[in-house]
């Protein structure tokens, strides 16, 4: 039981910084990035080829790899986003423009590391056990789930008690509003899709790490995963997606050791189709904004 | 001439095919489009349809017409269940609704033993032809074009500009949106009757998310503001892998990633140079021709 | 004889009572004028009215039938119309496109008929937009059928939508500050326009803010402040009452 809640506590914190990413970017511009989980994937291929060939410490390779995620974040916003934001359809043309940015990322991956399965070298990260009540965990475990905290704080500070997070939580509220308070609106946006893709990033690198198979076609897996915690957490609430990435670890976690492997992602996109038909607003959402 | 011909249709005819199951696809998306609604469920109808005929076909053995007649409807009949909560959800979170609906139907077929689970069904009789997807397709067009100009047609479109400015108009919204929806199920799940009759087999993981996103893909590269455009952008798309892999050896470009790269950059620049698809090319060309802005634009011509 | 009855109508937005108690009634046949300051809660009676908004508490009769917990549809079909003070014609489709969709509820072609292509299906096309015409014409943009909604000018664009409203041939036409941003031509050609519209048998109720406008065309005037009726009579009665002077020089009511 302890155990499977550790188990459900390390997958839930890769699931809730990649959310957190993801429902940033749709808090602040209403839009779906469909690259999202590129460049979770392209992070972690940054990061391993820091670690294999440049004997770069997994400490260090992970920062590096999360600022550079951020910076392609900046770069997709650039060809992808904001040439369509005048745009009446911009959030099918968004979709569209970032789902042709991702195929254009994945086939770089695919170029430069193979369709193959690639992994970190034995001993990156060590994978001592720890006993704790009730099981074991690895030391691995623990700090990812430690990495993903810290990275909860750090946002949490940053939108609370900076100006750049005070500004990107204004142009969420209303574009218009902040443009005319004198808001930098597309040093905002470009801003948070940094921020945005940071995190994409950071949870890629995590994921590659915890499970140790890092392939250009791994950020499927975690996209549609994306999406049911951020509409269980309420689109656009952090506090949403940090619980409802949590509550979706331990779900499978508990669905696989008692329902078997095979029900895990049944259970959760039947759990995320009830949520929006019954209780659209998601757990923490405001009520009465998506609907008609 | 004609043997060529027919050596032509042989090496290219699973192509020939797949370009009127795209076209129908793209339609079945572009059906809810018209009303301004981003509904991305067709892969769980799509799936649903081809299931549902190939169980009559295979197990009740009956005439392949009334497997197709199945696997259209009962699509259709799953949408208005499904379509009377979610259509109340508007923009993105009606697209994450239907596309979460449609996980579910593939991972309940992924986990049904009765449906032979993930490895799906195969040795499904081949009952397509290429003349019949394109009878079905050109049915389909003729349907939504003959809409297009009509009562029907101008509610639509007076959802999609300004769905409460519609509602006073005396126009019920809600039905319409529902009718759309069960029409797009339809259109998706007899394009699975008929691929599944084409392909002989069926599996959960041809219905999953890169399907649907296939099926946007058609309609708004196309153009999805004309019954043509989601046919355009589905020939034009399911042609340009195959042009590719015929040119691209000549002009140097290895098959593989590259190629795949050339698809997202194709993509990319149709979505950011040709907001209203592929089929306003030629109105784009003929104004930058003549020095005027295409028809459309926003600027007042008095 | 009373057309559309609104009794203690209520409607708050957060704490803010909107719309406060009202109660009025409009006549048939008749132009009533509803006025008041910014934000005294008229155009959330012609939402109430046309059921874009529940009301929290109150009853809306038309000819007796309560209306106010029906969608705005059927409050369409039920015979009432309106405009919006914001423009909100479909901008992609033609003036007289614009038209027809206001005409959606007169219309009953045969569905079999328009996908078999028949020529009943073209007749009754062609008759919906021949209507359509000629409304465009009765607000005097008879050649201006074939331009896009976007195109027209604010004024053009202000009497499309009245000639979309009157495409439903509503008993009551629902007027929501149908000269905003007018030139002094244009707003003379509006009041002309509500006068025949009136004469023609439509009742119009008419929010408005330029005073004069409303003095001169209509039959009763409602004075709203702060979501109540302040005053009520004949243009003279409420054009002398010190409650409304009050509230139009900001004075406390």
């Amino acid at each position: 039981m302890g155990q499977q809640i550790i188990n459900g506590l390390f997958l839930g914190s890769i699931y809730a910084l990649f959310a957190l990413g993801y429902t940033l970017v749709f808090g602040v511009l209403d839009i779906l990035n469909l690259a999202h989980a590129a460049i979770f994937m392209l992070a972690t291929f940054a990061a391993l080829a820091l670690v294999t060939t440049f004997h770069f410490p997994i400490f260090l390779a992970l920062p590096a790899a999360v600022l550079f995620a951020g910076l392609v974040g900046i770069v997709l916003e650039r060809v992808a986003f904001r040439p369509l934001r005048s745009r009446a359809d911009s959030n099918i043309s968004g979709l569209i423009s970032s789902l042709a940015v991702a195929t254009i990322l994945e086939a770089v991956a695919l170029e430069v590391w193979g369709p193959n399965i690639s992994r970190f070298p034995i001993g990156t990260l060590s994978d001592a056990r720890v006993a704790i009540p009730g099981g074991v965990v690895s030391r691995l475990q623990l700090t990812i789930i430690a990495v993903a905290v810290v990275m909860f704080l750090a946002l949490t500070w940053l939108l609370t008690r900076t100006r750049i997070g005070r500004e990107v939580r204004a142009v969420a509220e209303s574009p218009r509003a902040a443009r005319v308070l004198g808001v930098n609106v597309d040093r905002v946006i470009a801003s948070t899709f940094f921020l945005s893709s940071a995190l994409g990033g950071a949870a890629g690198v995590l994921f590659g790490l915890a499970f140790n198979s890092i392939s250009p076609d791994m950020g499927r897996s975690v996209e549609l995963k994306g999406l049911a915690v951020i509409i269980l957490g309420g689109m656009g609430s952090m506090p949403g997606a940090v619980l409802a990435g949590f509550l979706l670890g331990l779900t499978e976690v508990f669905v696989v050791a008692h329902l078997g492997a095979s029900w895990r992602d049944a259970v959760s996109f039947a759990g995320l189709f009830l949520i929006l038909v019954l209780r659209p607003q998601g757990l923490l959402g405001a009520a009465g904004a998506r609907e008609a | 001439m004609t043997e060529r011909l027919a050596d032509f249709y042989g090496t290219y005819q699973s192509t020939i095919g797949y370009i009127g199951l795209n076209g129908l696809l793209a339609l079945s998306v572009y059906t809810t489009l018209s009303c301004g609604q981003l509904a991305l469920g067709n892969a769980g109808f799509m799936a649903i349809g081809a299931y549902a005929a190939v169980l009559l076909t295979m197990e009740a053995h009956v005439p392949f017409g009334l497997s197709l007649l199945a696997g259209t409807l009962l699509p259709a009949l799953v949408a208005v269940p499904l379509g009377l909560p979610v259509l109340r959800l508007k923009g993105v979170f009606l697209a994450i609704a239907t596309i979460g609906f449609g996980e579910v139907v593939r991972l309940s077929l992924v986990n049904s033993e009765a449906v032979n689970g993930a490895q799906g069904i195969v040795a499904i009789p081949q009952k397509t032809s290429v003349g019949l997807i394109f009878a079905a397709l050109a049915l389909a067009v003729a349907l939504l074009g003959r809409l297009k100009g009509s009562k029907w047609g101008f509610a639509l479109e007076a959802i999609r500009e300004d769905e409460p400015a519609a509602r006073t108009m005396g126009i019920p919204t809600g039905a319409y949106k529902l009718s759309m929806l069960a029409l797009g199920a339809a259109l998706a799940g007899l394009a699975g009757a008929l691929e599944a009759h084409f392909t002989f087999m069926v599996a959960p993981n041809g219905f999953g998310f890169d399907r649907v996103v296939d099926m946007l893909v058609f309609a708004v590269v196309g153009g999805s503001g004309v019954v043509f455009g989601p046919v355009v952008g589905a020939a034009f798309l399911t042609l340009l892998p195959e042009v590719l892999r015929e040119v691209a050896p000549m002009v140097g470009i290895e098959p593989g990633p590259l190629r795949m790269a050339v698809d997202g950059l194709v993509l990319l620049l149709v979505i950011l140079f040709l907001p209203n698809g592929i089929v306003s090319l030629a109105g784009v060309i003929r104004a930058r021709r003549s020095g005027r802005r295409p028809a459309g634009g926003t600027e007042s011509t008095r | 004889m009373t057309l559309l009855a609104l009794d203690t109508l209520a409607k708050a937005f957060g704490g803010v009572r909107a719309v406060d108690g009202v109660s009025f009634d409009v006549k048939a046949g008749e132009v009533h004028g509803l006025i008041g300051p910014n934000g005294a809660g008229k155009t959330t009676v012609i939402n109430l009215v046309s059921g874009l908004l529940r009301p929290d508490g109150g009853k809306i009769r038309l000819e007796g039938l309560e209306i106010q917990a029906l969608a705005p549809h059927r409050i369409t079909a039920c015979g009432i119309a309106r405009t919006f003070q914001s423009i909100r014609l479909f901008p992609d489709l033609s003036a007289r496109d614009n038209v027809l969709v206001g005409r959606h509820l007169l219309r009953h072609p045969s569905l079999l008929a328009r996908l078999l292509g028949l020529p009943s299906a073209a007749a009754e096309q062609r008759e919906a937009e021949e209507a359509a015409a000629e409304l465009l014409r009765r607000v005097g943009l008879g050649g201006r059928q074939g331009e896009r909604g976007g195109n027209l000018s604010y004024g053009e664009q202000r009497r499309v939508e009245i000639a979309r409203a009157l495409a439903s041939a509503p008993k009551l036409l629902l007027l929501d500050e149908p000269t905003a941003g007018m030139n002094p031509v244009e707003v003379e050609a509006v009041a002309e326009l509500i006068r025949k519209v009136a004469s023609e048998g439509h009742a119009v109720l008419l929010v408005e803010h330029n005073v004069r406008l409303v003095m001169n065309v209509c039959h009763r005037i409602t004075v709203l402040n702060f979501g109540r009726v302040i005053a009520e009579g004949s243009p003279a009665e409420v054009g002398a009452h010190p409650d409304v002077v009050a509230a139009y020089l900001g004075h406390a009511a």
